[in-house]
């Protein structure tokens, strides 16, 4: 499998008091058509950071791609033009956002908040366009889509909000989906829906997903690879059966210790001590090692992400001096 | 057919009308403007005489079945010129702050999207054109443009775009962070698209109180600059012009002066009573409070 979206070496700097702080550093993310890749980490870990610094999002002033390119179909993202960037956003990659409730702008009908991105890049007229967000709203499963076109956000209920936002999304079928924490606003059984129509609609079209989440139960059920960020690196990547099954980076099985299951009895959860350290106060050796239960002195050193010992032939990689593979132990100051 | 699945109508005038009702003044204000925008309207029909026509024979008359608000020195009707007046001060206020309002909303709203030293630029000069007193300015500029109805407009404009810089730039700055601007970055809008259909329409109602009450005193100046003589000038029937010719006489004739004044007055507190109502109406901060 070719990567549609191949991330290489970026690395997305935030000034901070007149200096500059890498907020993700030299992440490595490839993503496959028709493939979903959960991107999972706590607060702060720089999931978002990530995608907004592929779509070129970050603000102009105090932010900045300091190195890496963001190959999407073999062009470097990172060199293009806001203008170029432009149309590659809404049209090519799309992006959905956390909070389906201000994600619409409130003074326009949904079905112009559908047509307008039609308009712009397909270059339909507005009758046209209508008419196709009409049937984005029924095969997002919005019931009475006929209706609806012509109501106002205030009318729609979150779950409804979301799907809209899904059709404005895929309006111009981009090749690649960059979802933002979708479904955390939502309740659950609103949640499932939409992740179940979020897998469908990635199976129809062949998309490629990007799904950052911090919540590892959507993790299980719509990924197929995992990588797991914590404070602005990967730290571990692995597919998503082998990941929940064999975790191999401290930090990974601290997650999912700290996931309540229900198929296990648990009393109490078993959290992760301390926080995600800021962008300006990062440890110099392994940025995990304060909070891990299995510090050692050479974690003082800053460990590369390479193949874990016991991989076999998967891809499975971690960040961690003590599970890397005796002969690739390689470490970088 | 059940009447529970109706669905909820899409605009809602009637909280605005419901706030209006709260507050019985505010009817006050929208029926004294009602009043003001028909006299206006229907000058020729409402005006017993013609507002320049002279009569010698006439002048200087007090308030008589024929004359209701008397005559001024040249014996032309009172309450005929007082009619047509509505109609320059109605023309000029509203003009001018659309003018105002088109042009300092578009500066504003970019400076707040835009932000940084651009930003900071226009404000600093918005503040300068904001430490100059509105009357001192516009004499500065109808001074330096000569006095037309035209050049009065674009005075007045000119003195009141700042304040809607200012209106315009706040919630902007708000409404930019919100997610549906950056959903709409997101899907590769254009910034003026994002500024023209995302913000404007969201902050239009903090811009359009803010408006009535600035016409108010686009009216106010106006007359201010009218009798002083940098307005329309004569024979046009201007409040302003009104209250200046009248000056010369006020002892011995005081209708020449006052009722002109009160027509000033009425509008003026007609459009701060109703820039008020819209404020509460619109201002969910307010609502609940009498």
């Amino acid at each position: 499998m070719t990567a549609l979206l191949d991330i290489r070496g970026l690395t997305t700097e935030f000034r901070v008091n007149g200096h500059w702080h890498a907020a993700i550093q030299d992440v490595n993310l490839s993503l496959a058509a028709n493939e979903t890749l959960a991107v999972v980490g706590e607060s702060g870990s720089g999931k978002s950071v990530t995608a907004l610094s592929a779509l070129r999002l970050l603000p102009q002033a105090g932010a900045r791609i300091a190195r890496g390119e963001i190959l999407f179909e073999g062009r470097d993202l990172a060199k293009l033009s806001q203008r170029q960037m432009a149309k590659v956003r809404g049209d090519e990659i799309a992006m959905i956002f956390q909070e389906p409730m201000t994600s619409l702008n409130p003074t326009m009908t949904v079905g112009d908040q559908i047509a307008e991105v039609l308009m712009i890049h397909r270059g339909m007229s507005h009758g046209a366009a209508l008419k196709e967000a009409r049937d984005l709203l029924d095969e997002v499963r919005v019931p009475d889509p006929g209706r609806r076109i012509t109501e106002y956000p205030h009318q729609f209920s979150g779950g409804m909000r979301q799907r809209a936002m899904i059709a404005i999304a895929l309006a111009c079928r981009p090749k690649v989906l960059l979802a933002d924490e979708p479904t955390t606003a939502l309740d659950v059984t609103v949640q499932h829906q939409v992740l179940t129509l979020l897998d469908d609609l990635k199976r129809e079209r062949g998309m490629g997903v990007i799904f950052i989440t911090h919540n590892l139960g959507v993790v299980a059920q719509i990924a197929d690879r995992v990588a797991v960020m914590y404070a602005g690196e990967i730290v571990e990547t692995a597919d998503c059966t082998r990941l929940f099954a064999n975790p191999a980076h401290p930090y990974t099985e601290a997650l999912l210790r700290a996931m309540p299951r229900v198929d296990r009895r648990a009393d109490t959860l078993e959290p992760i001590p301390g926080s995600v350290p800021s962008i300006t106060a990062r440890p110099a050796g392994c940025h995990f090692a304060p909070r891990c239960g299995y510090v050692r002195p050479e974690c003082g050193h800053h460990p590369a992400l390479g193949p874990i010992s016991g991989a076999g032939g998967s891809d499975h990689q971690a960040r961690c001096i003590l599970r890397a593979k005796a002969e690739e132990a390689a470490w970088t100051v | 057919m059940t009447v529970v699945s109706e669905p909820i109508p899409a605009r809602k005038p009637n909280v605005v009308l419901q706030t209006l009702n709260r507050n019985r003044l505010s009817w006050v204000g929208v029926g004294l403007l009602a009043l003001i925008l028909l006299s206006a309207i229907f000058a020729p029909l409402l005006a017993p005489h013609d507002p320049l026509q002279q009569n010698i024979l006439h002048r200087l008359e007090g308030p008589s079945p024929e004359f209701w608000l008397g005559t001024d020195s040249y014996g032309r009707d009172v309450l005929s010129r007082l009619l047509y007046g509505t109609r320059v001060s109605l023309l000029v206020g509203f003009l001018s702050v659309l003018i105002a309002m088109t042009v300092g909303s578009a500066i504003g709203i970019f400076a707040g999207y835009v932000g940084g030293m651009v930003d900071q630029v226009i404000m600093g000069l918005v503040d300068v054109m904001l430490s100059f007193p509105t009357l001192l300015l516009g004499l500065m500029v109808a001074a330096m443009l000569g006095a037309s109805l035209e050049n009065l407009i674009i005075a007045i404009a000119i003195t009141e775009t700042a304040p809607f810089v200012r209106i315009a730039r706040a919630p902007t700055i708000s409404a930019k962070r919100k997610e549906y601007v950056e959903a709409g970055r997101a899907l590769g809008f254009s910034p003026l698209r994002i500024m023209g259909v995302h913000i404007l329409p969201n902050i239009l109602s903090d811009i359009v109180v803010v408006a009535s009450l600035w016409m108010a005193s686009a009216i106010r100046t106006e007359a201010s600059l009218s009798f002083i003589g940098l307005g329309v000038q004569p024979p046009t029937p201007t409040w302003g012009g009104m209250i200046r010719e009248g000056f010369e006489n006020i002892l011995s004739s005081w209708w020449l002066v006052v009722f002109p004044s009160l027509a000033i007055l009425l509008t003026v507190l007609a459009l701060n009573i109703l820039g008020d109502a819209l404020r509460d109406a619109i201002d969910p901060k307010l609502k609940g409070e009498s």
